[in-house]
């Protein structure tokens, strides 16, 4: 069970290692990589399934004692977290199998893919918040690299905007962590738990709060800090944009998720009414720079911001039914907009451009794509039964319980908004004629074909699975969220040294 | 000398986002270079001086209080490290930029943001 808990982390780094000794090898980086995707996702699999049976487990590294060694610790949510991430990974290397050039993979791609899974599974798992920070730079640094390897001018303007305010958000990360441990002493996450409760200077824990809040919402693109995300997100490979759009801001939110629920809790009052604000005006700033925008990934890319308002709005109400509304968003939304931006690749296979202006008639020659774009478009704006109506059903039935109308409101507004261009991109992408002067469209292979098209399909099914038989689904968040807000038994197993 | 130390952080900080909102792409990576000290510095102030004091006790040894704590120390060993690592890349990606862009001017890196793709 042990080994259970660390091997999320270990695969991928092995991985990773391997892939990078076998360098020069194509085949074996191509299907190295699926391989040790697939182990990921068996292992997620075992984890999820033992977390799921046997409540919270932790480990302890190093010999040492909690809070003093280093906690790896996964409740319901890390552990969920984790399974996605195996399933986003395994669906990526798929997809990157026909979609990623040679270039790429000799400037090793695949390695960084494996780092940059390791980071993200670290970052759910660790139970330490010092040592979430190093999980963060892990998957920043290859993230940078994913971005920026290609080196065309788009890409390396896209990463200097991306590499800043990433760093800049390090920078606060690291300065939070410091004052943590000067107010405390200690930077093991559940023994914070106790020792906030009783600290006097409630004023510089709020100021921590805020700290952290500023650092987490730059990764996770909040309102007003998202400005790297449509910047830099349409410019790499589709594969390498679907991962980071899947996953990255998704640890932000989960950072958010663990350190307002289990750390900042006694001046909810303060705190989660300036969450709340953020999350209408992440929403509305999201879907209005979606409207604007002519380019398929942009318009993607907006769209994120505009979905991580609906997942931090979960978490601003601070009831059991909100939260569990924001993990349930946070599930749907990672398997949801990994899809789409497979879609947005695989489009711009055929047409070779991303631009909606220049691409057209795709529903005469392609209507089964039209099918599983449709999905998935339906699913993000929230129709019903597909896995987005629910989320935001949750989430907006949480609102009216307590009675936060404007923020409700604002939630239906910006879920007609993305309606209305998820119907843009049909549009101008499905139904409009070809334009004249565009190229010949490209027929794929049979091989790209099977690559690119498999994680699609596998992906829509998980959607309509989650739609069309919520209810597990749902019940799994009610309790995750459960354990998030009685944080007793986190604390209790991380501090009773192991389950 | 906390007083010092304080002052010190709170120039570098000051320092470091005076840099970061200038246009000059070399400012913004000294910016960079600026915050992330500052926030070493921040957490060996925080962490609390003891000076004279030994943090580690040879085994056997008499423990004297007040004694130095290693882990700030050590968290900023890691934070020197990995900032080093991350600060190593930047440069090259910005002098990357620079090359393909022909220009240090952060206003000129407005492709990926207008409407029309240039």
């Amino acid at each position: 069970m042990d080994l259970l808990l660390l091997l999320p982390v270990l695969l991928p780094f092995a991985g990773g290692i391997v892939l990078l000794i076998l360098k020069n090898h194509q085949k074996s980086q191509l299907y190295g990589n699926a391989v040790v995707s697939l182990f990921s996702l068996i292992v997620a699999v075992g984890l999820f399934s033992a977390i799921y049976d046997k409540g919270i487990y932790s480990v302890q590294l190093g010999g040492w004692e909690a809070p003093f060694g280093i906690t790896f610790v996964a409740d319901l949510l890390g552990s969920v977290m984790v399974l996605i991430t195996a399933i986003i990974g395994f669906t990526t290397s798929i997809y990157s199998l026909a979609s990623v050039d040679d270039e790429r993979v000799k400037y090793g791609y695949y390695p960084l893919i494996q780092f940059l899974l390791m980071g993200i599974n670290g970052a759910f798992l660790t139970g330490d918040i010092f040592n979430l920070y190093v999980w963060f730079e892990v998957m920043l640094i290859s993230s940078f690299v994913l971005l920026s390897l290609g080196g065309t001018r788009e890409q390396l303007e896209g990463a200097i905007k991306y590499v800043t305010l990433n760093l800049l958000s390090s920078a606060f990360f690291l300065a939070a962590i410091g004052i943590i441990y000067g107010l405390a002493g200690t930077l093991n996450m559940a023994d914070l738990a106790v020792k906030f409760s009783a600290i006097e200077n409630e004023g510089m824990v709020t100021v921590v709060a805020m700290l952290l809040f500023i650092a987490f919402g730059i990764k996770s693109a909040v309102f007003p800090l998202f400005f790297w995300l449509p910047a830099s997100y349409h410019t790499p490979p589709a594969a390498v944009s679907a991962i980071f759009a899947g996953l990255l801001t998704k640890v932000g939110v989960y950072a958010l998720f663990r350190v307002f629920t289990l750390l900042f809790t006694s001046n909810t009052e303060y705190t989660h009414t300036i969450l709340l604000f953020v999350a209408g005006f992440t929403m509305l700033s999201g879907v209005l720079g979606a409207a604007a925008q002519n380019d398929f990934r942009r318009i993607l890319s907006f769209h994120i911001i505009s979905q991580i308002g609906y997942m931090i709005m979960g978490l601003a109400l601070y009831s059991p039914l909100a939260i569990a509304g924001g993990i349930f968003y946070i599930i749907h939304h990672i398997i949801v907009k990994t899809n789409l931006f497979f879609i947005s690749g695989y489009v711009n296979k055929i047409k070779g451009s991303y631009e909606l202006k220049k691409v057209g008639g795709l529903y005469k020659v392609y209507p089964w794509l039209g099918f599983l774009f449709l999905i998935p478009a339906m699913s993000l704006a929230g129709i019903p039964p597909l896995s987005g109506f629910w989320a935001k059903f949750t989430v907006a039935k949480a609102g009216l319980e307590l009675e936060s109308f404007m923020i409700v409101g604002v939630s239906l507004l910006v879920g007609l908004l993305t309606l209305f261009s998820m119907t843009k991109i049909w549009n101008e992408a499905f139904w409009t004629d070809s334009p004249k002067d565009a190229p010949e469209d490209v027929k794929p292979g049979v091989f790209t074909k099977i690559s690119m098209l498999t994680p699609v399909i596998i992906l829509v099914v998980i959607t309509i699975t989650i739609g069309l038989y919520a209810e597990p689904f749902f019940n799994f968040s009610v309790r995750a969220a459960d354990q998030l807000l009685n944080s007793g038994e986190y604390i209790n197993t991380v501090l009773g040294g192991g389950s | 000398m906390i007083i010092m130390l304080a002052i010190l952080v709170g120039v570098l900080y000051a320092a470091g986002i005076y840099m970061l909102l200038r246009r000059s792409i070399v400012k913004i990576l000294l910016g960079l270079l600026f915050l992330g000290h500052a926030a070493n510095l921040l957490i060996f102030t925080v962490g609390k001086l003891t000076k004279g004091k030994p943090a580690f006790v040879p085994e056997g040894g008499e423990l004297v209080e007040p004694f130095a704590d290693p882990l700030p120390q050590a968290l900023i060993l890691t934070a020197i490290v990995i900032g080093f690592g991350v600060q190593a890349f930047a440069i090259v990606l910005f002098k990357r930029a620079y090359q393909t862009v022909n220009s240090d001017d952060i206003d000129k890196l407005n492709s990926t943001d207008s409407l029309e793709r240039g």
